[in-house]
C-alpha cells in the first residue's frame, strides 16, 4: 500500500510528531514499501482465527486495593523540566 | 592470577573464587574497571560506568532503570534523565551480591537489530571492529564477549538478546513471556519485552534466571513462580530428547556458510543422543509482517507518554527509527486501517502460536540457526530499514508466541560466532537450558575469546 506525503503528515499529527518536509518525504517511501511487505498477511487464511493480543491470556489482573509505599514528592519530581509549587509545569490546555 | 584470567572466569566461578577467597571483590572489581578503561574506547559498549564499584560486577543495558544511575534507553529524549528507583531485577540481583559496574549501550528504547539506532554512538563486535555486535542489546553483548563484565542483562523483544549474543559469540537467554517481572524496564512493546541474561556460560544463565524471574506484584503477566531446577538434567548425553527441526529455518536467505555450521551442532546434538525429527513451522513466512504490526502498534502507544513534562526531552529528540516504528504504530491502529493490519496481524500470532503448539506435540526443544548471517558491516543495512528487519526472520516467531530461547555459541564463519537457537516450551526454560548445557560442555566454542 503506498502511503502518501499527505496521509504521512496526518499520522504525524496523530503520533504528536514534529516532522520536517525531507522526514516526511522520506517516511512516505519507507512506510509505502514496509506495508507493501506487510501486505502478504493477506494470503495467510484466518477466517477461522481468534486474534491473540497477549500469549499468557491473562486478564483483569489486579492487586488488593491498599496503598503501598510510593515515591517522596520530591523524588517523583526530579526529572520534570519545569516544576512549580511542587507540581509539573505544563502547557495550558485551553487558550486563554 | 593474572588480571585476564580473572576477567575470563564464568559467574560460577567468580562466586567460587570470593568464596574461596582465591581473590577479593575489590580486587575483582578494580580489574574489571581497568579493563574497561582499556577496551571500552575502542568497543562502545558502556554509554556509563562506575567510577567506584562493589559486589560482582555485571553490565546492565541502558533501557532497565537503576537508582541514581543515568539511564538513557539510547534515546536523546531520555539524556539526563535519573530514575527514581531500580527495577525489580536490579533490587533482586543486588540482595545477591550483583553490583551494577556500568550501563550498556543499546538500540533507541531497544528498537534495532545493530545497535546502530543508539543515540549514543554504535558499539562494535569485539570479533571485528568493522562489524555490528547486532541489537538490540548491543552493548551488553559486546561487553560480555571482551570479558569486560561478569555477566549483563539483556531486552529481548523482537531477538534483541538472542540475536546479538549469536553475533557475539557469547550464551542469551530469552525467558519465556511472564518469567521475570518488567518494572523498571523501560516499555517498548508489551505484550513481547522480557528481561533475561546474557552470560558466558549456559550454567550462568540458569544462575541468572534464578535470581530475576518471579513475580513481584508489578508486572500483571509476571504470575508464574519463579525458575527453579526441578529435574535432574541429562548429565553428559542427551538420551530420551526428541529435537525437533524446523525445515522453514533453512530456506532461502539462510547464509550456507552458517546453515553448514548450524548443521554440524545438530549433527552432535545427535552424537551426544538426542532424536532429530522433521517438524513444521508453515507459518514462519508471515512472523516478521505480523510482528512489525504489533510490536509498532504497542510502541506507539508506549511512546506516547514523552511528552517533557514528567521527565525527558520534547518529541522531535526521538531518532529516525523511533519515529518510523511510531508512525507505522500509529497508521496500523487508525481509524480505517485497524481490522486490515492490526486485527489481522494479531490473527497472524495466533497461527504462529498454533505451529509452536503442533510442533511441540512431536519434540522436547525446536533447533535451529538464531541469524541467517553472521555480524554484517557497519553501515551496510542502515539505509533500508526492511532489510535490517528481515534479519529477525527466525527470533520473531518464539517472541510472537511467547516461549523461551537460547542462543548458544556452536561455531564460526569467516571467524565471526555462530549461535545455535534452543527454542523450548512456554515456561519450559529447563530443557532448553539443559540442552544448551549439554552441548556446551561437549563442545569449546564458548571458550574461544576475541583478540582485541
Amino acid at each position: 500500500m503506498k502511503l502518501t506525503a499527505d496521509q504521512v503528515k496526518k499520522v504525524a499529527k496523530l503520533a504528536n510528531l514534529p516532522l520536517s518536509d525531507e522526514e516526511i518525504e522520506k517516511y512516505s517511501g519507507q512506510l509505502s514499501k514496509i506495508l507493501d511487505y506487510i501486505d502478504q498477511l493477506n494470503s495467510a487464511d484466518t477466517s477461522e482465527v481468534e486474534p491473540t493480543f497477549n500469549v499468557t491470556g491473562l486478564s483483569n489482573v489486579l492487586r488488593e486495593d491498599k496503598v503501598g509505599e510510593s515515591l517522596p514528592q520530591e523524588e517523583a519530581l526530579q526529572n520534570a523540566s519545569q516544576v512549580k509549587d511542587g507540581f509539573f509545569v505544563t502547557k495550558g490546555v485551553f487558550e486563554e | 592470577m593474572s588480571d585476564s584470567d580473572l576477567t575470563k572466569l564464568t559467574l560460577i566461578e567468580t562466586i567460587k573464587g570470593l568464596k574461596n577467597k582465591q581473590f577479593s571483590g575489590e580486587e575483582l572489581n578494580n580489574t574489571y574497571r581497568e579493563r574497561i578503561k582499556q577496551l571500552n574506547p575502542k568497543l562502545n559498549a558502556y554509554l556509563w560506568t562506575a567510577e567506584k564499584s562493589s559486589g560482582i560486577p555485571a553490565a546492565i543495558k541502558d533501557i532497565i532503570i537503576t537508582k541514581n544511575i543515568p539511564t538513557t534507553a539510547g534515546s536523546k529524549i531520555l539524556e539526563g534523565f535519573i530514575p527514581p528507583y531500580d527495577a525489580t531485577v536490579i533490587e533482586r540481583l543486588k540482595v545477591k551480591g550483583i553490583g551494577v559496574v556500568g550501563k550498556t549501550n543499546c538500540d533507541e528504547f531497544a528498537m534495532g537489530s545493530s545497535g546502530e539506532n543508539s543515540a549514543y554512538g554504535v558499539a562494535k563486535n569485539s570479533w571485528d571492529l568493522s562489524k555490528v555486535p547486532g541489537g538490540s542489546s548491543s552493548g551488553s553483548s559486546a561487553a560480555v564477549a571482551s570479558d569486560m563484565c561478569v555477566f549483563a542483562l539483556g531486552t529481548d523483544t523482537g531477538g534483541s538478546i538472542r540475536q546479538p549474543a549469536s553475533l557475539c559469540g557469547v550464551v542469551g537467554l530469552k525467558p519465556s513471556y511472564g518469567r521475570v517481572s518488567r518494572y523498571g524496564a523501560i516499555a517498548m512493546a508489551s505484550s513481547f519485552d522480557q528481561i533475561g541474561p546474557i552470560t558466558k556460560t549456559v550454567a550462568d544463565a540458569r544462575q541468572v534466571l534464578e535470581w530475576i524471574s518471579g513475580p513481584d506484584g508489578y508486572d500483571g503477566n509476571c504470575v508464574e513462580e519463579g525458575f527453579r531446577v526441578k529435574g535432574k538434567g541429562y548429565g553428559e548425553n542427551l538420551k530420551g530428547l526428541k529435537v525437533g527441526i524446523p525445515k522453514e529455518y533453512f530456506g532461502k536467505g539462510l547464509d550456507q556458510g552458517v546453515e553448514k555450521v548450524v548443521r554440524e551442532a545438530i549433527k552432535k546434538l545427535e552424537e551426544l543422543g538426542a532424536e532429530i525429527v522433521e517438524v513444521t513451522l508453515p507459518h514462519t513466512e508471515y512472523g516478521i509482517a505480523a510482528y512489525y504490526i504489533i510490536m509498532a502498534s504497542e510502541v506507539s502507544s508506549n511512546l506516547a507518554k514523552y511528552d517533557g513534562i514528567r521527565f525527558g526531552g520534547t518529541r522531535d529528540k526521538f531518532g529516525d527509527e523511533a519515529k518510523r516504528r511510531i508512525m507505522l504504530g500509529t497508521f496500523a491502529l487508525s481509524s480505517g486501517y485497524y481490522d486490515d493490519y492490526y486485527a489481522k496481524a494479531a490473527r497472524v500470532r495466533t497461527l504462529i502460536k498454533e505451529d509452536f503448539a503442533k510442533a511441540f506435540e512431536k519434540c522436547d526443544v525446536i533447533v535451529g540457526p538464531v541469524s541467517p548471517t553472521v555480524a554484517w558491516n557497519l553501515g551496510e543495512k542502515t539505509q533500508d530499514p526492511l532489510t535490517m528487519y528481515l534479519s529477525d526472520a527466525y527470533t520473531i516467531p518464539a517472541s510472537l508466541a511467547g516461549i523461551p530461547g537460547l542462543s548458544v555459541p556452536c561455531g564460526f564463519v569467516n571467524n565471526l560466532p555462530v549461535g545455535l537457537q534452543i527454542l523450548g516450551k512456554y515456561m519450559d526454560e529447563e530443557t532448553i537450558l539443559n540442552v544448551g548445557e549439554v552441548y556446551e560442555k561437549a563442545t569449546s566454542w564458548h571458550k574461544e575469546k576475541p583478540k582485541i
